[in-house]
């Protein structure tokens, strides 16, 4: 089999690597328009705040093209598909003929049409984190335009740094297609602390040098302003080759385009009408591709993704999942607000299963209700303890219960399975310390750590012997 | 025959009983033998006098400590269960009777179907000597390639990933005690407060100095209670964590890029790997928060001194041998093997799980941890037991493999089995009793009539621990003595004199000797040049200092003092670097659905050791956990209506067990477990093997619960 890859982002890196970890044999050529390996976009936002190396994005080291036969071109760009001699024309006049060709072009920032904008950096590739840093370096101000989650990631990444960030977002509240209103106003709120201004229904006319212009004329310092004013797919190549076009690349449960032998994935396909932004079902997708074309799994189908949107920015704890404005008379809504605290807690149920999900400010529940989000598994007839599992009886330090509410049958010793019970009939023949239980009842002498509780039951019980004498 | 006693300076060493030894701490008061525990890795010293145990303070693993099954042990010794004769077909015989069948039909089987056809299945609680016996037994009597043993089980999948990365498998590199210096301990998939309770005592002490413990288990266990932080994970989910940690102490450049240069290889190919397990994906594969992940990274990469210790929960799995490599890439990314005071460390769990896995009754082993596809190791081994290398067999069939194609067209037609009982103890063990079933010849040695002895066309009674002396290496790689302290019941034999008694009746008893002090010195010489080589301790030794750490290699002049800290100067790899390999995560080998909506995992309990054949005849023990049961959580229960003390049934693709429902929010909403030690979870477990190990995958299977009716009939 050929394959060639167009796009050696996230997806596209992906899915070489499953198809040669199914199968040896393939000739692969992947084309990368970007200069850099595939790195992990995912973790931008870290390169951004100073918390992760360029070199630690990186998702395959240099070698393993070489090691594993596959052939690289980087920085070549793919300009036609021709499609009745089944070969792809890259931008260098080279043709590479294939037998799958697997469409993995990604999706490219928004740019808003305004005066000025060439001035503002895009924040979607290495390159663009490469300029933000730099330009952060000697920045007094920042502008953000866009508060959806990259936009606040990277407004908090530049806080961090030290740099005074204002983040302009035209919606009503931040991030409205994952957080209802009250959720995004804590997180206004949460940002705001951590020191990003923020300005919400704002439109930009313009941006000049050093501000950036509002629509009321108001002026904004901005020696760098950044762009995360969402993306679109990237579908030049596949509509000029006429292949299936809306939003996306349009694809099937096999991820296969109106031909069969080209697929489309990650953020450029358009799969049962959805187009993903995020990673993770670029993967389940690269999955089912390999699956199909080395014919390991003939019968692996996708049926699109459950989205988790988890924001990665520092000392904000923020996850939102599925639907999650529906109002009570759609849905089942549990809600916690705790806005003095920055603490915003919010399940929507449908039929008993959770459909949606809102945590801001703290996020011990995130693992469970994201399982249970992910599996459709059955809630509990209790829905409490999904919100506060720390609440849900157990947790903590195994501490001494106190020694006069404890029952007689409590085990006191795990180690020598001594009850509460056998140690006061213990203390009722005699024995008035640790160490003569101990040697009656073989309490304490395994690992040790119910010492304290002994001595605890013991000296209460000669207290309760001084009270009654 | 007359005990052999022999000295040091003036002190006598004896071996047999009575031979009183004086308790140091009771200020003269004879308390009997110095001896050890028969169960766990741990080994706790202990004297036994006239059937009274006390605990020994000069032992530092337990430091005076016992838990309930130390202090009970001697109560088997009289048990009225104990067999006492040997059983063909079920009926007493003489030995001689018992011996002669077994060697006649041995020959006739091994000639009819070749050498192959004859198996031995041994066990991790065997001592050092009757382990080396055992594979040589194999080897040299039998001369057949299939002998593994229930060690496969256990240790397989930290051994294949250590030898991996350090070029040596010693559980822990380090002494015990160093743990109490620590300042971080993360524990994964370990419950020591059950499994090992005096081992507490050491994370105690940790504590008390300040240090912090992180424990990862899916349930809260009493281990996790003691924990400052508790990750609890998804069952099948550890590889997916540590990768996730791993990932975090890069990011938070908590990597020793100093120690990585001066000391490993391929930290590079391993950074880049985990860069596609960033933390919030981990959290949405493992079920733990990423603040939490965090929380454990700062625990260990602010740590002065700290430890990264794993255990079977998450070593028993189909990638466990990847798991446990991704653990030691977290330790050797922050700089810790080979540091006194910190490291990584496997938490051995049968008694002889250390040196049982090191003298050559594993399939592909040699004794002194040799290779026995290594034409030098061959060679070196061959002379030793006076044999052509050419004679010797090839790699055998790992432990499930092997019992699997038991009765089969191409598998062996009689098995021997030593100290184990995988009828209650193995993977899909409803399988594995019907491959026994199906076997020409079963031989079961043992001191109880175990499930599987009952099963056996012979079962040889044979003396237990404190009725037979031999030397056991414990969870530190320490080597340890255990003396007799009591006589056997007459009727009972060593399995030394029942190998040496097979071996007479197929023409080589000289080769078998049944002293183990003997088998000891030949075990010294064959170990001599290996990883683990013993050829420097002596049971004089052993008994003087307490306990010798591996490698000990004799000199000509002043004696090697045992290595407590292997990985100081380097590590056992030809260029002394520890091996950073990648490892990517991947879901379990049987994963939930519809039809098996919850995760089974499996353990212990504190009253019971292993298959419980030995602890399920202790009174206090039964009393103290009398049945089985199945934990599951309040969520669960409410859905099903099962209340606490319900009879629920446990369905698995592999087969159904019963036992007690027990109600516990300490374990997730979507987890059963159920512990080993009676016939009935292992009934249930998946029996998909590591590729690497062989390890089945014991921790995690889909499985489906319902409550049963009061008159057994299922509620719909």
């Amino acid at each position: 089999m050929r394959l060639v890859v167009v796009g050696n982002g996230m997806a596209g890196s992906r899915l070489v690597s499953e198809v040669r970890a199914r199968d040896k044999d393939a000739k692969i050529t992947v084309f990368g328009a970007e200069a850099w390996q595939p790195y992990n976009r995912v973790l931008l936002s870290n390169v951004v705040a100073g918390t992760s190396s360029p070199d630690q994005v990186r998702l395959l080291d240099p070698r393993w093209y070489a090691d594993h036969g596959v052939t690289v071109r980087l920085g070549v760009e793919v300009t036609a598909i021709d499609r009745d001699c089944q070969t792809v024309v890259a931008a260098d006049g080279t043709r590479e003929p294939y037998d799958v060709l697997v469409l993995a072009t990604g999706s490219e920032p928004v740019v808003p049409p305004i005066p000025g904008v060439e001035r503002a950096t895009a924040f979607r590739t290495l390159d663009d984190c490469e300029r933000i840093r730099e330009a952060a370096a000697s920045a007094r101000s920042a502008v953000v335009v866009g508060g959806g989650l990259l936009g606040i990631e990277a407004a908090r990444g530049l806080a961090g740094r030290g740099v005074p960030v204002t983040l302009l977002h035209l919606a009503g509240h931040l991030m409205e297609r994952q957080l209802d209103e009250e959720a995004g106003l804590i997180l206004r709120e949460t940002l705001g602390a951590l020191g990003v201004a923020i300005r919400t229904g704002i439109t930009v006319s313009a941006i000049r040098e050093r501000h950036v212009e509002l629509a009321g004329g108001e002026l904004i310092d901005a020696d760098l302003v950044v762009l995360a004013c969402g993306v679109r797919p990237v579908v030049g190549l596949a509509r000029d080759a006429g292949l299936e076009v809306e939003r996306g690349v349009v694809v099937d449960d096999e991820l296969r385009t109106d031909d069969p032998s080209i697929f489309a994935i990650g953020e450029c396909a358009q799969h049962a009408g959805r187009v993903y932004g995020l990673v993770a079902p670029g993967w389940e997708q690269a999955s089912v591709v390999a699956d199909l074309v080395t014919g390991a799994d003939k019968g692996a189908r996708y049926r699109g993704s459950r989205l988790v949107t988890r924001l990665k920015a520092r000392s904000v704890e923020l996850a939102a999942m599925g639907e999650t404005q529906l109002t009570e008379d759609e849905a089942e809504i549990v809600r916690f607000s705790h806005r003095h605290n920055g603490t915003y807690r919010k399940l929507v149920i449908r039929d008993g299963r959770l459909v949606g999900a809102i945590l801001l400010g703290e996020t011990s529940a995130v693992g469970t209700l994201t399982q249970l989000f992910d599996r459709g598994g059955p809630l509990p007839g209790d829905r409490t303890g999904l919100l506060f599992p720390d609440l849900a009886g157990v947790g903590g330090a195994a501490v001494a219960d106190s020694p006069t509410r404890m029952p007689d049958s409590a085990r006191v010793c795990q180690c020598n399975n001594v009850t509460k019970g056998q140690i006061r009939a213990c203390w009722e023949s005699g024995a008035r310390n640790v160490e003569a239980v101990a040697t009656a009842t073989r309490a304490t002498t395994g690992c040790g750590s119910c010492r304290d509780a002994v001595e605890g039951i013991v000296g209460w019980l000669c207290e309760q012997e001084g009270v009654s004498a | 025959m007359k005990p052999p006693v022999s000295t040091i300076g003036s002190m006598p060493i004896s071996l047999h009983a009575p031979g009183p030894v004086m308790s140091q701490a009771s200020a003269g008061t004879a308390v009997g033998s110095a001896t050890h525990c028969p169960y766990c890795a741990l080994q706790c010293g202990m004297y036994v006098a006239k059937g009274e145990i006390s605990p020994r303070e000069d032992i530092p693993a337990n430091a005076g400590g016992l838990c309930q099954k130390g202090w009970t042990a001697a109560e088997l010794l009289t048990s009225p269960e104990r067999l006492t004769a040997p059983l063909l077909h079920g009926s007493p015989v003489s030995w001689d009777e018992a011996l002669d069948y077994v060697a006649a039909r041995i020959e006739a089987i091994g000639a009819a179907h070749g050498p192959d056809a004859v198996a031995v299945f041994g066990g991790g609680g065997l001592t050092n000597e009757k382990a080396y016996q055992l594979g040589k037994f194999a080897r040299v009597a039998l001369r057949t390639s299939q002998i593994d043993y229930n060690g496969r089980f256990c240790m397989s999948s930290a051994a294949a990933a250590v030898n991996r990365a350090f070029g040596m498998d010693r559980g822990l590199p380090f002494p015990i005690t160093d743990i109490a210096r620590a300042d971080a301990v993360l524990l994964a998939g370990g419950n020591v407060a059950e499994t090992m309770p005096p081992f507490v005592r050491h994370l105690i002490a940790m504590r008390s100095g300040g240090g912090r413990l992180v424990v990862v288990d899916p349930r809260l266990t009493q281990t996790a209670k003691m924990a400052d932080l508790h990750l609890q994970v998804t069952p099948g989910t550890d590889l997916a964590l540590a990768l996730g940690l791993l990932h975090i102490a890069i990011a938070e450049g908590y990597a020793d890029l100093d120690y990585l240069a001066a000391r490993t290889t391929g930290f590079e190919e391993v950074c880049t790997s985990v860069s596609a397990w960033w933390p919030e994906r981990v959290e949405r594969v493992t079920g733990v928060p990423v603040a939490r992940m965090r929380e454990a990274v700062r625990i260990l990469g602010e740590a002065e001194r700290a430890m990264v210790l794993t255990g079977r929960g998450a070593e028993q799995h189909a990638k466990g041998t990847d798991t446990v490599t991704a653990f030691v890439n977290l330790a050797l990314t922050l700089g810790l093997p080979g540091r006194e005071g910190s490291g990584y460390g496997c938490v051995t769990g049968q008694g002889n799980g250390q040196g049982g896995r090191e003298h050559g009754q594993k399939a592909d082993q040699l004794p002194g941890y040799r290779k026995i596809d290594d034409p030098a190791a061959r060679a070196h081994v061959a002379a030793v037991w006076g044999i052509d290398p050419a004679d010797l067999p090839g790699p055998g069939r790992s432990a499930y493999e092997l019992l699997d194609a038991l009765g089969t067209a191409e598998g062996p037609r009689a098995l021997l089995l030593f100290g184990s009982n995988p009828v209650v103890s193995a993977p899909r063990a409803g399988h594995v009793a019907r491959r026994l079933d199906a076997l020409d010849l079963l031989v079961v040695s043992d001191f109880v009539l175990s499930e599987t002895a009952a099963m056996a066309d012979v079962v040889l009674p044979t003396t237990q621990w404190a009725e037979e002396a031999g030397t056991m290496t414990n969870l530190e790689g320490r080597v340890l003595l255990r003396r007799q302290a009591a006589a056997p019941p007459p009727g009972a034999r060593s399995d030394l004199e029942i190998l040496r008694g097979l071996a007479e009746r197929l023409g080589c008893g000289e080769k078998f000797p049944a002293d183990p002090r003997t088998v000891f010195d030949e075990l010294r010489r064959a170990s001599a040049g290996g990883v683990a080589d013993y050829s420097g301790i002596t049971y004089e030794r052993i008994a003087a200092e307490t306990g010798v750490f591996w490698p000990c290699p004799e000199t000509a002049g002043e004696p090697h003092p045992g290595t407590p800290r292997p990985f100081l100067d380097g590590f056992a790899t030809p260029d002394g670097r520890a091996r950073l390999v990648p490892v990517d995560h991947r879901p379990p080998a049987e994963d939930v659905d519809e039809e098996f909506p919850l995760y089974l995992t499996s353990g212990r309990v504190l009253a019971h050791y292993q298959s419980g054949a030995q602890t399920r005849r202790i009174r206090p023990l039964t009393q103290a956990s009398p049945e089985v049961f199945v934990e599951l959580h309040p969520d669960l229960a409410e859905r099903l209506g099962v209340a606490p003390g319900d009879r629920v049934r446990v369905r698995s693709r592999r087969g159904a067990a019963e036992g007690v429902a027990r109600v516990n929010a300490s374990i997730r909403p979507d987890t059963l477990f159920m512990p080993f030690h009676w016939e009935g979870v292992n009934l249930l477990t998946n029996p998909a093997l590591d590729p690497t190990s062989r390890m089945p995958e014991f921790k995690v299977c889909a499985a489906a619960i319902e409550r049963c009716a009061e008159d057994g009939e299922r509620v719909a």
